[in-house]
């Protein structure tokens, strides 16, 4: 598996994605930069596309919106038309909806904070390239690291992304309910994951790359990760 | 004319004496561009005049030193060919005026000097210090100096892993802001400031300069009167997008051997970085003015070379390397602009259109006069200390005594500030803030850990400078020995008032002594830090000093960072025992501040070598994995502590029962709130109390079992006195302080 972690300026959660895939989870990892039309390393093109965290731009207008622009997520967009699995985390969440390969858009937190801390979050699907080896209602503990992830969108697109079992992760308590207290951010029927109606493009808030490593307090990210390794 | 910049020394920030020392030193009259450059480089902030024959007293030297002061930041060598850069800085004046660009700049400007070394910034602390939560002034003050560290480190990515904040009427008008930053990098990384070697380009990189920060060194020392609102263009605003840009962007260039020297350009900008690069390299610069970046049209020399615009860095190159260097900088999409070269004429030449408009000599440029002054202990302060505590009431109500004591600030749980830090981006952070004594990262491809504290009980300072300034430097030293990690190396922050006033300088001169005596008894040589003086406020009478503020930031090693230890109770049935003595003592505690309003009497004892024995002690059993639960006993005592322990920065609580005996004559305030050095409470498996135990008394370190880890409550006995409470109750009081103080 060969794995492109799409790098824009800001981004700062590059080497965290590189580091979980490469070198924890043993598969290969190669950094890709935004004025890159194509998506391969040496010749050989990416299986999978990781749009990782951190500040793309500086986010100093709307969180993604000029990422969305840059060169590289032409190429990124063609290679999910094409089927290929992409995931965008945090930053990378943000940047797949304002280029419209998700539906909604993240909104400032309901608390109005920047956020970082750990949640809960209910697995509502396992048939696809990133949740295929959860247990179907497994709950996964993943720190979030956000200042933007509520995610909202309209009531009319919201039943559609309902009705077509888009949600892949919700916000619950540890007991896997989702609560009101376990919706950290105020997002829209707690969505804290969700994926394009083919099941190949997937944005989430809580940062998988960061809990695949005991020492550091957690493994559930290991689910996902390993999920789109074996995709 | 020159009769007349005489008489407007003071406004360059000289005396009319240093005045006359600038005439001596370049052998005539300087023009206003050279006496403003001067007046810079000769500030407190800066120069470092009224400080540094105090701070020559300090130890800064060991094995383990890679790098001591006198360059970006310190560097300590953690083995296996790495290394720590690490520094701590103040930003308290900006801060007061605007605390969110105030902290923000600051967290900026420690991360560019830490990536100046050639170390890649891997975690900060904050130190913070404000007046009482109760007034909106100082909840304002808090709240954007906490969202100031969060819009810089969390969009730079760097992880805020620890800090400290206190809170006290005398910081009211005067917050403390400190923060601290620690960077990783191999030895042969190392990068130092220098100009190199004559032939070599300067090249300017980063933010355009601005009229932003004029002043800034010298307004950092000055005090803040009630006109510093006007002061407000000495304010910067941080780009943490830029600054990201130019942490990569100098990264590579190292990598590539492009680089042969670098400086970020801090406090009196091109002034003091391209200054100081000359000075270290015993060479000279030409540097032409109308070549630097401008944000607008016009700016005059004086302007441009005293700007301290943001994100800026110096970089020279070899001749020959400066084209590789612009390219790969056009890559993070950064202007490398040639702006001078370096020459053997030993002097600091500034150009404007071809034509010389300053000429100064590089080493009377960077070596102001020092003064040494007489310090007096003002002697309310004297009577404070030596006020007689017996006669007051002992409490009858202990466990509303210890519900306030963890409602109090400088005690309470700071998780509503900490949750708004990115505290795990980089993954490499093994401990999270709250979860124990310091704060725990992993250092990639080996088994190294890095452990680092911030720490001052300033009210033990005020009271006593010297012992207090030890208390500073021990209670790092345990609370990185309390994680297993083997103290290394410090950096400080002296955080004073007006040094012209005897009673200020009395505290500076005592608390360096007491720094110097506990960092050398400790092995912890100071390898980089920082000054800020002119901390003052106003009352009716005239100026005071703030508490005299020594922050200590201390940095340490565990060879194996899966054996670490937190603060938080782990296991029911593990055993809890009390490492050193029992009882404490009233002294100068959060105790008989919350309690009694009175900051008064002496503070703990200290005696460094059985410090040294209770830290080797505790930490040996960690690393031996024997204990995986250590916490000191700070603030509020023995019951504190074990109440801490049970309230966990994450995950559930745990209960515990435990009894203190009579306290063989300590008062029963003194038994449960009273404040020890040297003193540590572990938890341990019950198969390893035989083997503790056994090491305490091999060295004369006292060691008794106390109780036990369990249950639901907080069941605390001594002295007669039983504190029994839910761990709710307990929570409800820890958590308040701050959701209210932020919301």
């Amino acid at each position: 598996m060969h794995v492109a972690v799409v790098t824009f300026p800001g981004s700062n959660c590059v080497e965290d994605a590189t580091y979980a895939i490469g070198a924890v989870l043993g598969a290969s990892a190669f950094t890709v930069w935004h004025t890159a039309d194509t998506l391969e390393s040496g010749g050989k093109p990416a299986d999978a596309v990781v749009i990782p965290g951190g500040f793309s731009y500086g986010d100093y207008l709307r969180c993604g919106a000029l990422a969305a622009h840059s060169p590289v997520m032409k190429a990124v967009t063609r290679f999910a038309e094409s089927g290929g699995p992409v995931l965008g985390i945090c930053n990378g969440f943000q940047v797949l909806t304002e280029a419209g390969l998700l539906p909604g858009q993240l909104a400032r937190n309901a608390g109005l904070r920047f956020m970082c801390k750990d949640v809960h979050l209910g697995v509502a699907r396992t048939d696809l390239p990133f949740t295929h080896r959860a247990a179907p209602g497994q709950v996964l503990r993943l720190p979030v690291a956000h200042a933007d992830g509520r995610y909202y969108v309209g009531d009319q697109e919201l039943a559609e992304i309902e009705a077509r079992g888009q949600v892949v992760f919700r916000y619950v308590d540890e007991a896997g309910n989702a609560t009101p207290e376990a919706n950290v951010n105020g997002s829209r029927n707690s969505i804290a994951g969700l994926t394009n109606a083919r099941g190949n493009v997937l944005g989430m808030m809580p940062h998988p790359e960061r809990a695949v490593e005991a020492l550091l307090g957690g493994e559930d990210g290991r689910v996902i990760l390993e999920s789109l390794l074996s995709a | 004319m020159p009769h007349d910049l005489r008489s407007q020394a003071a406004s360059f920030g000289l005396s009319p004496d240093e005045f006359d020392g600038v005439v001596g030193a370049l052998g005539r009259q300087p023009n206003a561009l050279e006496a403003a450059m001067f007046g810079a480089l000769w500030s407190e902030h800066c120069g470092y005049k009224n400080s540094r024959a105090l701070l020559r007293r300090l130890p800064t030297t060991g094995p383990q030193v890679l790098q001591g002061p006198g360059e970006n930041a310190g560097v300590v060598d953690i083995g296996e060919g790495w290394g720590v850069a690490f520094k701590m800085e103040s930003h308290n004046h900006p801060s007061a005026v605007e605390p969110v660009q105030g902290a923000a700049t600051g967290v900026g400007g420690i991360l560019r000097d830490i990536f100046a070394m050639g170390a890649r910034p891997f975690a900060t602390l904050n130190a913070l210090r404000f007046g009482e939560f109760d007034t909106a002034r100082n909840r304002y003050l808090l709240s954007g100096v906490v969202q100031g560290i969060a819009l810089y480190g969390n969009a730079i990515g760097v992880p805020t892993v620890g800090g400290e904040i206190e809170t006290n009427a005398c910081y009211t008008e005067n917050p403390l802001v400190n923060v601290m930053a620690l960077g990783l990098l191999r030895h042969e990384e190392l990068q130092t400031g220098t100009v190199g070697a004559v032939g070599n380009s300067l090249l300017y990189v980063g933010s355009k300069t601005g009229r932003d920060g004029l002043g800034g060194a010298v307004f950092a020392s000055a005090d803040l009167s009630s006109a510093s609102g006007a002061d407000r263009p000495a304010v910067q605003v941080g780009d943490p997008f830029m600054e990201k840009l130019l942490l990569e962007a100098c990264l590579e260039a190292y990598a590539a051997g492009l680089v042969a020297g670098v400086q970020d350009m801090g406090a009196a900008g091109l002034t003091s970085s391209v200054g100081e690069m000359a000075h270290r390299a015993g060479l000279g610069v030409d540097l032409h003015v109308d070549k630097v970046p401008t944000r607008e049209a016009g700016m005059a020399p004086l302007e441009i070379m005293l700007s301290e615009s943001q994100e800026r860095m110096v970089l020279t190159a070899a001749p020959g390397k400066e084209e590789a260097l612009v390219r790969l900088l056009a890559k993070w999409e950064l202007e490398a602009v040639e702006v001078g070269c370096v020459v053997d004429h030993g002097r600091f030449r500034v150009f404007e259109n071809g034509a010389v408009v300053a000429d100064m000599p590089v080493p009377a440029l960077n070596e102001p006069p020092e003064y040494v002054r007489e310090g007096v202990e003002d002697p309310r302060i004297r009577s404070a200390r030596e006020r007689d505590l017996g006669g007051l009431p002992v409490p009858a109500d202990p466990t509303g005594v210890l519900l306030k004591l963890l409602a109090s600030p400088t005690i309470a749980s700071k998780r509503p500030v900490y949750e708004q830090f990115d505290q795990q981006v980089m993954t490499n952070t093994v401990v999270l803030p709250g979860a124990a004594d310091a704060a725990v990262m992993r250092v990639k491809g080996s088994r190294l850990g890095v452990a680092a504290t911030v720490d001052c009980n300033s009210r033990y300072v005020y009271l006593d400078p010297e012992l207090g300034a030890m208390h500073a430097v021990a209670e790092a030293a345990r609370n990185l020995s309390c994680v297993g990690a083997r103290p290394l190396a410090v950096t400080d922050n002296l955080n004073f008032g007006n040094p012209l006033n005897p009673g200020v300088y009395y505290q500076l001169e005592r608390a360096v002594d007491g720094l110097a005596r506990a960092c050398l008894e400790l092995d912890t040589p100071v390898i980089g830090g920082n000054v800020s003086l002119y901390n003052e406020f106003s009352t009716q009478g005239g100026r005071q000093a703030i508490h005299p503020t020594p922050t200590v930031g201390m940095v340490g090693v565990l060879r194996d960072v899966g054996r670490h230890a937190g603060s938080a109770l782990r296991r029911s049935g593990d055993v809890l025992l009390v490492v050193g003595p029992l009882a404490g003592s009233l002294g100068a505690s959060e105790y008989l501040w919350r309690l009694h309003g009175l900051e008064a009497g002496r503070p703990p004892e200290l005696d460094l070598a059985a410090e040294a024995k209770v830290q080797a002690v505790v930490r040996g059993l960690v690393e031996d994995g024997l204990c995986d639960t250590a916490h000191d006993t700070s603030q509020g005592g023995l019951a504190v502590a074990l109440a801490e322990m049970c309230l966990p920065a994450t995950g559930a609580a745990l209960g515990l029962t435990a009894d203190l005996g009579d306290g063989a004559g300590a008062r029963l305030d003194e038994l449960l709130f009273g404040e020890a050095a040297s003193r540590v409470v572990l938890a341990l498996r019950p198969s390893a109390v035989e083997e503790a135990l056994a090491r305490c008394s091999a060295v004369g370190v006292a060691a008794r079992e106390v109780g036990h880890a369990g249950g639901d409550r907080f069941t605390l006995r001594g002295g007669g006195a039983v504190i029994d409470c839910a761990l709710e109750e307990l929570r409800g009081s820890y958590e308040a302080t701050y959701e209210m103080a932020l919301r």
